[in-house]
């Protein structure tokens, strides 16, 4: 009871908190449509439709939904580091509930901060030609969901270790380069040469983009069922290491 | 009276450095308990073991009859901690920061309300209740937070610095509101505090800390007693001659400091006559029962740096605040 009570607590703060920095929201949006206005128009005018089976702005869409919710859901970890500097993690730490409840009421908090951005986007999406149908709609919410709970788990980890937004901000960078840049968001798989192919393939997030290009465009290398496996094992195994950060957390 | 606190040589070590060495005392019940000591003192590291914050490198403590190391959820149960550092969340309103803490202590949620109003009430923050935490000033969040650790209703409170960077005033007002939590409610507190005046008017019971060992325990009374004597204060118009003085057996010690010389004197009362024959002539003269900066003084060697503008004051306004010390 009082578990469940403290982990509602959690996420009402960031929520209220969420609600009062709508500008956070704003600009947290402008970054993806200058990709796909300036970055889709730019190279798609270059490309030839059929490498990529479609419109290039339409292509990279589904990438630029899983692109925006891995920088913000990674950089949501940065709020526990402030939680740090100020005392209310010690207000937090003290309370009698157990750092589990604690973890996933963060997590549901930053679950909540990204799916809201991931709506906007889905909204915006319909300006660019993408249409939903109720199902496509679902399953891309079901999507986007299981992805952002994973990142978010590792923005938590990573803010769980760290004593400093610098310091944050380093390690948070080296993470999320990578995990964009080898997953697909802006390039097919078909093509790619091996060595490339073998990071990308090891990366969750290719999973992610992949089963979201599916379900919006209809274009996509593996099964669906194959891609939400991978990502669902993918979020179960970064909330087990969050958790046991968390744990381990020191002030 | 039962204890709410027992420590067994709690001792904490960050690297080399010692900040808590074998502390042992009780706290009983129901009493408002001070620890007393300078910045680094090692209070706040202390506190910090007591609500399963940070680990005892050795020894052992029971707060609420709990052991801080096995049962640290029934520890965390009983008490409420209000830090020395701001710990609310900014972009909150009063009220809400409140809500959030109840719901972090399982409150029920029937009673979530009425238990906000009447600390709120407690505090007078009712008129600013809907105010984001950013436009307080530093003594509305301070009370706010002590709201926040009283909403609970926990047995046993810890305040760190509760009065810290305040102004007279609401200091004032702070330490009714606390004295009023023990009187009322019964709730065992334990206070830390760098400032004399706050430790004496406040505390049952005063435990001097210092480079993390506790130098005395007693009553505000006892330990002033413990200093030996009154406080005699002599201002002198040129370079003071002590030689006289140091001859008389009733004066356990003398200082000089520029033009004004302090002894510690027995019985001042009946020896002031001979005190004055033997200084020859002077400005002025004090005579007081020892404060609580005399008593930092005779157990720890050193005095407590109050704040600035007393430690840089010159020896007039040093007369002048303890005139207005000896009035209390
Ligand atoms: N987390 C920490 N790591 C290293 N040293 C610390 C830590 N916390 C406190 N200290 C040191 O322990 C000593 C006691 O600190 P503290 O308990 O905060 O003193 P006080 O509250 O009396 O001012 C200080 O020298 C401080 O620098
Ligand atoms: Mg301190």
């Amino acid at each position: 009871m009082s578990e469940a009570s403290g982990i509602y607590a959690l996420w009402y703060r960031e929520f209220k908190v969420f609600t009062r920095e709508r500008s956070r929201v704003v600009s947290s949006l402008i970054t993806p449509l200058m990709w796909l206005v300036i970055f889709g128009t730019g190279l798609g005018s270059i490309l030839n439709g059929a490498a990529v089976g479609g419109d290039y702005q339409t292509f990279i869409y589904p990438g630029i939904i899983a692109m925006t919710v891995l920088f913000s859901s990674l950089f949501f970890g940065v709020y526990i580091v402030w939680d740090k500097k100020i005392d209310f993690l010690k207000e937090v730490l003290v309370a009698p509930i157990s750092r589990t409840s604690i973890f996933f009421g963060k997590v549901l908090g930053g679950t909540t901060d990204g799916m809201i951005q991931v709506v906007i986007l889905m909204v915006l999406g319909t300006f660019f030609g993408i249409h939903y149908t109720i199902l496509s709609f679902m399953a891309t919410l079901v999507f986007a969901f299981i992805l952002i709970i994973g990142i978010v788990s590792i923005g938590l980890t990573i803010g769980s270790y760290m004593s400093s937004p610098e310091g944050f901000s380093l390690i948070g960078g080296f993470v999320i380069f990578p995990l964009f840049f080898l997953s697909g968001a802006l390039f097919p798989l078909k093509s790619l040469p091996a060595w490339l192919y073998t990071f990308v393939s090891i990366n969750p997030v290719t999973y992610a983009v992949d089963g979201l290009r599916g379900i919006i465009i209809g274009i996509h290398q593996f099964s669906i069922m194959y891609d939400l496996s991978i990502i669902l094992l993918f979020a179960f195994i970064m909330i087990v290491i969050g958790t046991y950060s968390f744990k381990r957390m020191k002030l | 009276m039962a204890d709410a606190i027992e420590a067994k040589e709690l001792t904490k070590k960050f690297g080399n450095l010692t900040a808590v060495n074998k502390i042992s005392f009780k706290i009983r019940e129901g009493e408002i308990f001070g620890l007393l000591g300078p910045n680094g003192a090692g209070k706040t590291t202390t506190l910090s073991m007591f609500a399963t914050l940070v680990h005892p490198t050795s020894g052992e403590a029971y707060v609420g009859g709990h052991s801080i190391i096995h049962e640290q959820g029934a520890v965390r149960k009983s008490i409420g901690f209000v830090f020395q550092d701001p710990s609310s969340d900014d972009t909150l309103s009063g009220r809400e920061n409140l809500y959030l803490h109840a719901l972090l202590y399982g409150v029920n949620l029937t009673d979530i309300n009425s238990k906000i109003d009447s600390v709120l009430s407690l505090v007078d923050l009712k008129d600013k209740q809907r105010v984001l935490v950013k436009n307080y000033s530093g003594g509305m969040r301070r009370r706010l937070e002590l709201a926040r650790g009283l909403l609970h209703e926990p047995k046993i409170l810890f305040l760190d610095e509760p009065t810290l960077g305040l102004d007279p005033q609401t200091r004032e007002h702070m330490w009714e509101y606390i004295k009023e939590l023990s009187s009322k409610k019964g709730v065992t507190i334990i206070v830390t505090t760098h400032y004399m005046e706050e430790a004496e008017q406040l505390c049952d019971r005063i435990a001097i800390i210092d480079h993390g060992e506790i130098k005395v325990l007693d009553t505000p009374a006892n330990l002033r007693r413990n200093v030996g004597g009154d406080i005699v204060t002599l201002r002198f118009s040129g370079k003071p001659n002590v030689a006289k003085l140091k001859k008389l057996k009733f004066i356990r010690k003398t200082e000089i400091k520029g033009s004004t010389v302090r002894l510690t004197v027995y019985n001042s009362a009946v020896h002031l006559q001979d005190i004055l024959k033997a200084a020859g002539k002077v400005e002025a003269v004090e005579s007081r029962s020892p404060t609580m900066n005399d008593v930092f003084l005779h157990y720890t060697g050193k005095e407590i740096r109050e704040s600035g503008d007393e430690a840089e004051g010159g020896a007039m306004e040093r007369i002048m605040h303890y005139r207005a010390n000896s009035h209390r």
